[in-house]
Parts: C-alpha cells; sequence; structure tokens
C-alpha cells in the first residue's frame, strides 16, 4: 500500500474511534462536533466530484443541502401540523429518497443551463440558481420563511434511532465512508477519466468525440444528489433549518473544504471539513475576532501549499 | 476520381478578413492532401472549419458525401475524422498513457461506465502501449505528459490522432517547432501512416511536405489559388510568386 493509502486509512480509523470515546469519556459535545463535520464532508467530497475532478467551481453547491434538509423538515412538519397529507411522513426512506430525488432534479435542470456556459458565468450562474432557492424559501411563510423551521421528530429509519446522537453519527460516519468510496470507483472508472480529461483540455476531448457537457450534466447531478443526501441527515442532526444554510456564504464555504483540503483527491475534501469545523470552534472560543486569524490561515494554507492539506501530507510534491 | 472529402465554395470571415474565401477543394481516399500557404492564409481555419470547432459562414463540407456542417465537433470524429493540433493540445496532468487510453476510449463507443477502473482495462491500455510503440513513445507513458519534450508531445498528437482508427486524419502542422533529426523522424512515421489513412497536411516545412504529399494545394488570402502534384505545383508561376519565391 502506498504512503497515501495508509494515511486515508489512519484518518478514517481516527474518525471512527474518537468521537465515540469523547462522548463515553463525557464529552457529547465533541461527537457533535464530529456529526457535524462528517455530514459536511460528504456534502464536500459530492463537490469534489464536479470541483477538484472535473474543473466545475460551482457556487450554488449549498443549495442541495439546504434543498435535502428541507425534504426531511417539510414532511416531518405537515405530519405533526397536518396539511398536504401527501407529503407528511416522518418514514426516513421517504424523505431521504425526497431529497436525493429533489436535488438530482434541481441539478439536471439548472445543470442543463449552468454548464452551457464557462468560467465567471458558470461561476455567477450556479450562485443566481442557488440563490432563487434561498429566496424561494424565504418566502414560504408556511414553513417558517427566513426564521427556520424546527424538525420536531427526526426521520424513522428501521434499526436506526437518530435521537441518539452516537448512531447518529454513527449513520453519518457509514455514510462518509460509503460516499468516499463511490465517488473514488466513478472517479477511477472511464466515466470518471471522461470528466478529468476535460477538467484538462476540454477542445482535446471534443475533437475525440467526447459530447463533453452530457458527461458534466450527469456528474454534476450525480454530485447534486449526494449532496441532498447529505442535507437530509444535516437536517437530522440540527433539527432546526433554515434559508441560511443555503446562503452563497455556505457554498464558499463547501468550496473552502475542498480546496483547503486537497481537491482531486480521496481524502482531501474530508480533511478540509475537518480543519475548518474545528478551527472554527476552538479560534471562537479563543476571540470573537476569530474570523481574522482564521482568514489568514486559509490564505496561508492556498498560497504556500499546493494541493491543500494533502499536498503537505505528501510532502509538498505532486 | 473517388472524393472522400469535398469542400465546396467555403466562406468564413472574422470582421473585414476573409479567412476563407470561396474555398473549394477535394481531398481524394488514400492521399497526402498537403495544405501550403502564407502565414494567415486560413490554413488552421480551414482546419477547425472542418473539424467542428469553426462554423462556416456559407460552403458545403461533404465527407463521404454527407455535410458535415450541420455536426457538432464531436459527431463529426464519430464519422471518422481525427484532429491534431498546431499548438499542442494535450492533457498536461494526466499521464501519457492517460491521454492515448482516453483516445482509445473515444473509439470504443460511450464512456457512461462507471464502475470498472478505466486504468485496469486491458483493452484501454494495450491499445494505448500499441499505439505509443508506433510512435516510439513506449519507455514514457506512465511519465506526467508535461515532462516530455515539445518533439514527444508532436509524437504523442499522431498516437492520439491515429487511436480512433479515423479514415481522415487532419493534420495542423505537425513539424511545428521540431529540430532537424526530430523532424526527420516525424516524416519517417507519417509515411508509415500514410499507408492506411488519408491525410489533409498543413505544413510550414518544405521539405517534409514535398517528401510525403501526393498532392498540394496552395492557399493565399484564404483561396485555393492552385492544386496538383508536387512537381506542378513547383513549377507553378502563381505559386511561386505568391509564396514559394518569397523564401
Amino acid at each position: 500500500m502506498t504512503r497515501m493509502t495508509w494515511i486515508t486509512l489512519t484518518v478514517m480509523a481516527l474518525l471512527a474511534v474518537l468521537p465515540p470515546v469523547f462522548f463515553w469519556t463525557g464529552n457529547a459535545f465533541y461527537l457533535d462536533l464530529a456529526t457535524r463535520l462528517t455530514i459536511l464532508a460528504i456534502a464536500a467530497v459530492s463537490l469534489n466530484l464536479i470541483l477538484g475532478y472535473g474543473g466545475l467551481v460551482s457556487f450554488g453547491h449549498a443549495a442541495c443541502l439546504g434543498l435535502g434538509a428541507y425534504a426531511v423538515g417539510i414532511p416531518a412538519h405537515h405530519w405533526l401540523y397536518g396539511g398536504m397529507d401527501a407529503l407528511a411522513t416522518t418514514n426516513g426512506f421517504v424523505q431521504i429518497g425526497l431529497a436525493v430525488a429533489i436535488t438530482a432534479l434541481f441539478a439536471l435542470v439548472t445543470g442543463a443551463v449552468c454548464l452551457r456556459t464557462r468560467g465567471v458565468y458558470f461561476i455567477m450562474i450556479t450562485m443566481a440558481f442557488a440563490q432563487m432557492v434561498y429566496y424561494l424559501i424565504v418566502s414560504i411563510e408556511e414553513y417558517g420563511g427566513d426564521d427556520g423551521l424546527v424538525i420536531d421528530t427526526r426521520s424513522e429509519l428501521p434499526g436506526f434511532n437518530l435521537d441518539d446522537p452516537l448512531q447518529l453519527f454513527a449513520l453519518a460516519y457509514v455514510s462518509l465512508v460509503v460516499v468516499m468510496l463511490v465517488v473514488r470507483t466513478i472517479v477511477n472508472s472511464r466515466f470518471g477519466m471522461v470528466l478529468q480529461g476535460a477538467k484538462g483540455n476540454e477542445e482535446r476531448m471534443v475533437t475525440l468525440g467526447f459530447n463533453v457537457y452530457l458527461y458534466r450534466l450527469v456528474a454534476y447531478v450525480i454530485s447534486g444528489a449526494i449532496c441532498g443526501y447529505a442535507g437530509a441527515l444535516l437536517g437530522n442532526f440540527t433539527t432546526f433549518i433554515s434559508p441560511e444554510m443555503m446562503d452563497w456564504a455556505r457554498s464558499g464555504e463547501l468550496m473552502f473544504m475542498v480546496i483547503l483540503g486537497g481537491a482531486a483527491t480521496t481524502l482531501g475534501p474530508v480533511l478540509g471539513s475537518a480543519a475548518f469545523i474545528v478551527l472554527e470552534e476552538f479560534l471562537g472560543r479563543l476571540t470573537i475576532y476569530w474570523h481574522l486569524p482564521f482568514g489568514l490561515m486559509l490564505i496561508g494554507v492556498v498560497l504556500f501549499v499546493r494541493g491543500g492539506l494533502m499536498g503537505l501530507l505528501r510532502g509538498g510534491k505532486e | 476520381m473517388s472524393a472522400l472529402l469535398e469542400i465546396q465554395s467555403l466562406n468564413k470571415g472574422f470582421g473585414g478578413i476573409k479567412a476563407s474565401d470561396d474555398l473549394s477543394l477535394s481531398v481524394e481516399a488514400g492521399e497526402v492532401h498537403a495544405i501550403i500557404g502564407p502565414n494567415g492564409a486560413g490554413k488552421t481555419t480551414l482546419l477547425s472549419q472542418l473539424s467542428g470547432g469553426q462554423k462556416p459562414d456559407i460552403g458545403r463540407i461533404l465527407f463521404k458525401g454527407r455535410d458535415l456542417v450541420p455536426l457538432p465537433a464531436h459527431a463529426r470524429a464519430h464519422l471518422g475524422i481525427a484532429r491534431s493540433f498546431q499548438i499542442t493540445s494535450l492533457i498536461m496532468d494526466m499521464s501519457v498513457l492517460d491521454n492515448v487510453a482516453l483516445a482509445v476510449q473515444a473509439r470504443q463507443g460511450h464512456s457512461f461506465r462507471f464502475l470498472r477502473a478505466a486504468r485496469q482495462d486491458a483493452s484501454l491500455r494495450e491499445g494505448a502501449m500499441g499505439l505509443l510503440r508506433r510512435v516510439g513513445l513506449e519507455a514514457k507513458a506512465q511519465l506526467p505528459t508535461r515532462a516530455l519534450s515539445h518533439g514527444e508531445h508532436r509524437h504523442m498528437e499522431i498516437a492520439i490522432a491515429l487511436a480512433g482508427q479515423a479514415e481522415l486524419l487532419l493534420l495542423d502542422e505537425p513539424m511545428a517547432g521540431l529540430g532537424g533529426e526530430e523532424s526527420a523522424h516525424m516524416v519517417t512515421l507519417l509515411r508509415q501512416i500514410k499507408s492506411r489513412h488519408t491525410i489533409l497536411l498543413v505544413e510550414h516545412d518544405m521539405d517534409a511536405v514535398f517528401q510525403l504529399a501526393d498532392r498540394i494545394s496552395v492557399l493565399v488570402y484564404g483561396h485555393v489559388i492552385a492544386t496538383g502534384t508536387p512537381d506542378e505545383i513547383r513549377a507553378n508561376a502563381a505559386v511561386q510568386h505568391a509564396y514559394l519565391g518569397e523564401e
């Protein structure tokens, strides 16, 4: 096994073991922190598929995270308060299925438009679509508008009790591992090679006969659907959802996790999310002006470490 | 005469400049047809219109009797047209083998295959290694593409163009920037290729053109002023005036 494989396995083993140990030794808070970073890591891994491997700088990924969370929140809301009987449920399979289906559809429709543009225009238009969803949710009084929505009842899954923080973490962790393996398999497949080739040289790929647009659209939909799944988990974790979670600044944070950790690597987005969440937490305790040192650190990593934290672990060499 | 490619009255303008001006040309199956002409004569623009990167304003491009103009670039590749670029157009972040393997993959139909690892796929690997052997780059297969020299990049371009087993190869200045020995190597390689493919060759290197071409067309200001065998072109007064004489 290569050194990177060892590092990946070690980090993933630590992430599996440490949070429950904290929980059992009376530091439940750290388990919460770990659950949050694990769920965001799933979102970051999904973004990495299009951003890292596809070279598509999407600034609207948080919309999928938010839509996924609302796909849990809205059925749960109707289940408790009535109305929209067809939608009212706390069944986890239905909610998660809804989250994945809606975000896949959202990615398909918006991707079909966005992917016709390039560069800065792509960034702007992905952001614009995400903001549209943001304002749509803000405008719906029934679901709390910009005050947000409390999820009173978590998703019900057979064999799982998501009210138990340890079980919720376990679900998030297993999901993360599965998603990492899925993305890794896709990336190494023929499909993945086309996606990466188009990132490196689109004109060449088109001349070879690849309909690059179609390959990118499929990747965009897969990425959106995985992020929708992460959103469903996030809704179950926070039990409070608001349009703020799909604000463009949240999309920026997801992008940062990917780049900070190391784009186009299996472990990178996970390391990036971990570093992001842990730094945010601990710097926030030291000073209320934590954004300043945090920002400086991030700038430092981007400027001086090629390939993010993964680049650092690899010894700076590609 | 069996014309594989028939270009009819192609016109393409950029602002006031006519890159193609009532350009007509036919390429017969099996020949090496060279396009020569001074800088700015519209040679690369012609290739781009053939491969689909640019659309002509007016005119038809018949490939085996079928008009290519309405077709997008990726569809033309499937009909049997491959192109190499004047400015090396490779995927620099990928290995030499991956670059060529992608070209092999393109020939094998769609790539909406998500499960099997492409780098472990014997049909892709062996196909790509075979092509690299033909252009003499077998030993460098695993290196990142950016680590290779310019001359080696030019040879990779040929390997990629060959991967599609295209009937028609559009080669845009394969000799560009090559030193004496490298050029000779490339001429030898193209000689081997020409038995199996029809080639439309845009080239500035006159020695190479006269060694390789069966017929030559001379392009000046987007218009074909003469077509003929190398000997005919050498003897043509208009060509000498417009182009060869200037050297």
